[in-house]
């Protein structure tokens, strides 16, 4: 068990710079009445988040990244989207995309 | 504590826990694989372990080891986390829309927990909550807290010889990119939610193909946003966020 002075200093200053920016918000947004148009604009940043977030990790690998559109990723991805469309279950999308991910990888 | 106060309190670690599941099985194999990552570039089960509790925040930590295996300095290291982790800003800008009416000390422990994952599950829950079901900010701080000690027991098990799971077992690799999939599903409540995740998604491909990191995602979520923002405004009042509830 040991942690080395220099590793402890860099990992608390880490933990400093990843935690302002998800308190800020909270602390002060969280108090306030927010203005309408910061309602309906905030409103839309989860929806764009979560597909500037996938999107990239289906289309694209490397490093540098660059375009690759047969990944067994983007092909699971479409088959687990309907399901999650149907059933909207999550633990069911998670199970399926895993097995489906998992048999692409025994076929190809 | 009255026999309701607890009985409130358990409740709330039961279905916390119940939804957080997803995310516990996601982390670990990214979880096991830093742990092997970081063991490998000389960091230490504790120094390991310390971190995830500290930072629980996976791509940084992948990318501040691999910085530190290349020799990089203390302020590169805490810079490049800083600028990696600054979406969460947006984050938890969505969620304070949630949290109103909870107190300064629970804020300060919820936003530690504040990440892709629990984010997005969270804010799902939120919105559907009504009639039936009712998420509330203890069952989020639940699946936050729920979803850390995931994090921290999978990197410190990969510290200690995750090398010896085989990888791709199971199509565990794909577990978090379902759970993103379908929790991207829950989002699209209409025409306008859709056409803001089709314009951030090819955004963001398109800017992840230029520049390195992840910066295309705080970039490409709030271009796609603010088009969506216009757009509803454009087309009068039919599609209005709908009002935040007070309690």
């Amino acid at each position: 068990m040991k942690v080395d002075p220099g590793m402890f200093l860099l990992i608390m200053a880490m933990g400093a710079v990843t935690y302002v920016p998800r308190w800020l918000p909270l602390f002060f947004l969280s108090r306030k009445r927010l203005p309408f148009w910061l309602q309906a604009w905030l409103d839309l940043i989860p929806v764009a988040i979560l597909s500037a977030l996938i999107l990239p990790e289906l289309v694209a690998t490397g490093n540098p990244r660059h375009l690759d559109l047969f990944r067994p990723e983007l092909i699971v991805a479409l088959p687990t989207l309907l399901f999650a469309l149907k059933t909207r279950s999550l633990g069911g999308t998670v199970i399926l995309g895993m097995a489906l991910f998992w048999l692409t990888g025994k076929l190809f | 504590m009255t026999e309701h106060d607890r009985e409130k309190l358990l409740g709330a670690i039961r279905e916390g826990v119940k939804a957080a599941w997803p995310i516990c099985l996601g982390y670990c194999p990214i979880g096991l694989a830093f742990g092997v990552v970081a063991q490998k570039a000389g960091m230490s089960p504790a120094e390991i372990g310390l971190m995830s509790l500290l930072v629980f925040a996976g791509s940084s930590q992948f990318i501040a080891v691999s910085l530190l295996s290349s020799g990089a300095g203390f302020l590169a290291v805490v810079l490049t986390t800083f600028t990696v982790n600054l979406r969460h800003l947006l984050m938890s800008s969505a969620l304070a829309l949630h949290l109103r009416r909870v107190t300064t000390p629970w804020i300060t422990i919820f936003a530690y927990g504040v990440t892709d994952e629990s984010f997005a599950l969270n804010l799902a829950r939120f919105r559907s909550s009504g009639p039936g079901s009712d998420w509330d900010w203890r069952r989020a701080l639940v699946v936050n807290h729920v979803s850390n000690l995931a994090w921290v027991i999978s990197t410190v098990l990969g510290g200690y010889g995750g090398a010896f799971i085989p990888r791709g077992s199971f199509g565990i690799d794909y577990a978090l990119v379902a759970m993103l999939l379908g929790l991207l599903v829950f989002q699209l409540r209409g025409g306008l939610y859709v056409l803001v995740a089709v314009v951030s998604g090819f955004t963001a491909v398109l800017l992840s193909l230029v520049i390195p990191g992840n910066a295309h995602v705080i970039i490409a979520s709030v271009i796609a946003a603010t088009i969506g923002f216009f757009l509803s405004r454009g087309r009068g009042a039919s599609q209005r966020a709908e009002p935040v509830d007070e309690s």
